[in-house]
C-alpha cells in the first residue's frame, strides 16, 4: 500500500479538497435548516396577565397563551383532598399535588395531552370529566385526576405547569 | 461521444434531425410504442396507467387552486371558501383534488395488491418494488400536508397530532416537532411551510414515478402467471394494443371520479372541516383521511406512545423489505395454493384495520384493531417466509403462451407455435 513519496502531494490536496468541499457544503446547508426553527418574534411571544377575580369555586377558565389553551382553575376542597391523597410513587409520571400549585386552590395548567396535543375536555360543567374527575382527551381516551395529572390511557406525561406568578390576589401573569 | 451509435432512420427528415441531437424519438418508439407486454395482462396491469394519468389531474387542478389560496391562518380557509363559491369553476377545481386525492390512494392500493398478489415485487423487479414504496410514502407526506391547508378543524387537529408523533422520539423529539412546525404549536409559520411542501412534493413524486416506470422497462412487466416472456409471441407492443386497453380502463375510471365529483362530492370529506380552525377546541372525534385509517388504527392499538408510532411507521416500512421475506420463487399466488389464502387474508385485514380506525379506539374496535396488527406484522415476519418454506408450488405453464391458448382463448388457436392473429403480431411504425 506504500506510496511513492510523489503521490503524496497529490493526494493531500485531493483530500484537503474534498473535505473543504464538504464542510463548506454542511456550512451551507445550516441556515437553511436552522430558518425552519421558530423565528425570533415567535420566540418573543410574551407574557399574559389575567384576572382571576370572577372565577367562582369549582369553575375553571381556558386563556390562550402562546397559541395554547391554559386551564385555569379554582379548586373545591373534594378536589384538592383527593389530588393529595394520592401516592406520588403510584403515578406513571410521578409528581405531589404541592409541586404542581403555587396555592392550592389555583391549578394552572396547559391544557394540551401530553400524548398527541388535543384540548382535554372538563372545562365546561357538561364536559365528561373522566374516570379520576379531572380532564378527560376525546382523542384517544387519556384521563387525568384534579391535579392535571395522568392516571389511564396512552398519554406518558402528566399535564404541564407553565411559568406563572401571582401578581396580587386577583391576577396571575403567565409566561 | 460513441462514434458507431446507430442511429434510426425514419422516412420525416424533421424526426431525422432531432434524432440525430437527441435520440428522444427512438427512446419514445422503444418504450411506449414497441415495448412488449405480456399478452395475458389484466385490467390489474392498467392501474399504473391510471395512477399516472390521477397524479398529472393533481398537480394540474393543484396549480389552479393555488392561484386562489392564501396559506395564511387568518386567510386561508376563507380563500378556500371564496374558491367554493366565487371563483368561476372553483368548486368544481377544488372537489377534483379533493376526491382526486382519494382516488389517487384508490388506485394505488389496488396496484400495490396487484404487486403483491402476482408477486411483481420479486426478482429482477425489487428495486421497482422499492420505488414505488417510496412513492407511496411520498404521497402520504403530500395528502397529509394537503390537508391542512383548508384550516378548517379536522385540517389544523389532524397536523397537531400528526406531528406530534415526532415528539415521541426519546431527547431529540420536542425539538424536532418544534422545528417542523417553526412555533411551539400549529401556526402559522406551520401552515405556510406546509404550503411549500405541499406544492413542491407531487413534482418530486412525479420524478420517482419517473425512475419506477424506467426501472419496470428493463425486465419488463410482471402478468398474472408470473412468468417470464419466452418467445415474441408471448407479448403484444403497448402501442396500440395496452394503450387502448388503458384507455378503456381511463374511461371507466373517469365515469366513476365524475360519478363522485357531481354526485357526492363530500362523501369522502368530514363535516368538522368545514368549521374554522380552532386551537382551543379539539373536535371529539379526530379522523384521518380513510386511505390513512389502517395506520392510524395500528398507532392507537399500542397502548404507549413511542411503540404506537414505532409500529405504524413500521407498518410502512415493513414493506421495503418484502423482496427479501418472500423466499419463494414462484410470482403468482395463483400458484401458491397456501400463500394465495394468507395474502388475501392480508388485504381483508388491512380493510378491517381502515374501518376500526375510523371509528373510536374502545372495547371491541380495539380489539380488532390489535388482532389486525398482529395479523399484519405475522404475516410479514412469519407467515410470508415460513409459507414460502414449506409450502408446494402448483406446476407453473410453461410459456404465457400455452396458458392463453389453454385458459383465455382456446377457439383462437395458439400455444407454444402457435399465433393468436396476424393483425396482433404487427409491427407497427410511428
Amino acid at each position: 500500500m506504500a506510496k511513492k513519496p510523489k503521490n503524496k502531494r497529490r493526494d493531500f490536496l485531493q483530500l484537503s479538497t474534498v473535505t473543504l468541499g464538504a464542510v463548506g457544503t454542511a456550512a451551507f446547508i445550516w441556515p437553511f435548516l436552522k430558518s425552519m426553527s421558530p423565528a425570533e418574534d415567535t420566540l418573543a411571544a410574551g407574557s399574559t396577565e389575567v384576572d382571576i377575580s370572577a372565577i367562582e369555586e369549582g369553575q375553571s377558565i381556558t386563556i390562550k397563551w402562546r397559541g395554547k389553551p391554559v386551564f385555569i382553575k379554582k379548586r373545591t376542597k373534594d378536589e384538592i383532598d383527593a389530588a393529595k391523597m394520592v401516592q406520588a410513587s403510584d403515578l406513571r409520571d410521578p409528581q405531589d399535588d404541592a409541586d404542581r400549585v403555587q396555592k392550592e386552590e389555583w391549578l394552572v395548567l396547559v391544557g394540551v395531552c401530553t400524548h398527541l396535543g388535543c384540548v382535554p375536555l372538563g372545562q365546561k360543567v357538561s364536559d365528561m370529566k373522566g374516570e379520576y374527575d379531572g380532564w378527560y382527551c376525546p382523542c384517544h381516551g387519556s384521563h387525568y385526576d384534579t391535579s392535571g395529572r395522568i392516571r389511564k390511557g396512552p398519554a406518558p406525561k402528566n399535564l404541564d405547569v407553565p411559568p406563572y406568578t401571582f401578581l396580587n390576589d386577583n391576577t396571575i401573569k403567565i409566561g | 461521444m460513441d462514434k458507431n451509435r446507430k442511429i434510426h432512420q425514419f422516412k420525416n427528415p424533421v424526426l431525422n434531425w432531432i434524432e440525430f441531437r437527441l435520440p428522444i424519438i427512438s427512446y419514445f418508439k422503444k418504450e411506449y410504442g414497441d415495448y412488449p407486454m405480456p399478452k395475458n395482462c389484466n385490467y390489474f396491469w392498467s392501474f399504473g396507467a391510471l395512477a399516472t394519468i390521477t397524479l398529472v389531474t393533481m398537480i394540474v387542478s393543484g396549480i389552479f387552486l393555488a392561484m386562489n389560496y392564501t396559506p395564511h391562518t387568518d386567510m386561508a380557509f376563507d380563500s378556500v371558501e371564496r374558491i367554493m363559491r366565487d371563483v368561476n369553476y372553483g368548486w368544481l377545481m377544488r372537489y377534483i383534488h379533493s376526491n382526486g386525492a382519494a382516488f389517487f390512494f384508490i388506485i394505488v392500493y389496488i396496484h400495490i395488491v396487484r404487486a403483491m398478489y402476482f408477486g411483481s415485487y420479486k426478482y429482477p423487479r425489487e428495486l421497482n418494488w422499492i420505488l414505488g414504496v417510496f412513492i407511496f410514502l411520498l404521497m402520504m407526506a403530500t395528502s397529509f400536508l394537503g390537508y391542512t391547508l383548508p384550516w378548517g378543524q379536522m385540517s389544523y387537529w389532524g397536523a397537531t397530532v400528526i406531528t406530534n408523533l415526532f415528539s415521541a422520539i426519546p431527547f431529540i423529539g420536542e425539538g424536532l416537532k418544534t422545528w417542523l412546525l417553526g412555533d411551539y404549536n400549529v401556526g402559522n409559520a406551520t401552515l405556510n411551510r406546509f404550503f411549500a411542501l405541499h406544492y413542491v412534493l407531487p413534482f418530486v413524486i412525479f420524478g420517482v414515478v419517473g425512475l419506477h416506470v424506467a426501472a419496470v422497462h428493463v425486465h419488463g412487466s410482471n402478468n398474472p402467471d408470473g412468468i417470464d416472456i419466452k418467445t415474441k409471441n408471448d407479448s403484444v407492443n403497448f402501442f396500440p394494443y395496452m394503450l387502448i386497453k388503458d384507455t378503456v380502463a381511463m374511461c371507466a375510471f373517469g365515469v366513476a371520479i365524475s360519478a363522485v365529483i357531481f354526485f357526492g362530492p363530500n362523501l369522502m370529506a368530514e363535516v368538522d372541516n368545514y368549521i374554522p380552525a380552532d386551537p382551543l377546541v379539539t373536535p371529539a372525534h379526530i379522523v384521518p383521511n380513510w386511505y390513512l385509517a389502517p395506520f392510524y388504527a395500528i398507532l392507537r392499538a399500542v397502548p404507549d406512545k413511542l411503540g404506537g408510532v414505532l409500529l405504524m411507521f413500521g407498518a410502512i416500512v415493513i414493506l421495503f423489505v418484502l423482496p427479501w421475506l418472500d423466499r419463494s420463487k414462484v410470482r403468482s399466488c395463483n400458484y401458491r395454493p397456501i400463500y394465495k389464502w394468507f395474502m388475501m387474508g392480508f388485504f381483508v385485514n388491512f380493510f378491517a384495520l381502515g374501518y376500526v380506525g375510523m371509528l373510536p379506539a374502545e372495547g371491541l374496535y380495539l380489539l380488532i384493531a390489535r388482532v389486525g396488527l398482529l395479523y399484519y406484522f405475522g404475516f410479514f415476519f412469519i407467515i410470508t417466509p415460513f409459507v414460502g418454506w414449506i409450502e408446494k408450488p402448483s406446476k407453473l405453464p410453461l410459456s404465457i403462451s400455452d396458458v392463453y391458448a389453454k385458459n383465455i382463448a382456446p377457439n383462437i388457436g395458439g400455444g407454444e407455435k402457435g399465433i393468436p392473429s396476424p393483425a396482433m403480431q404487427k409491427d407497427t411504425n410511428l
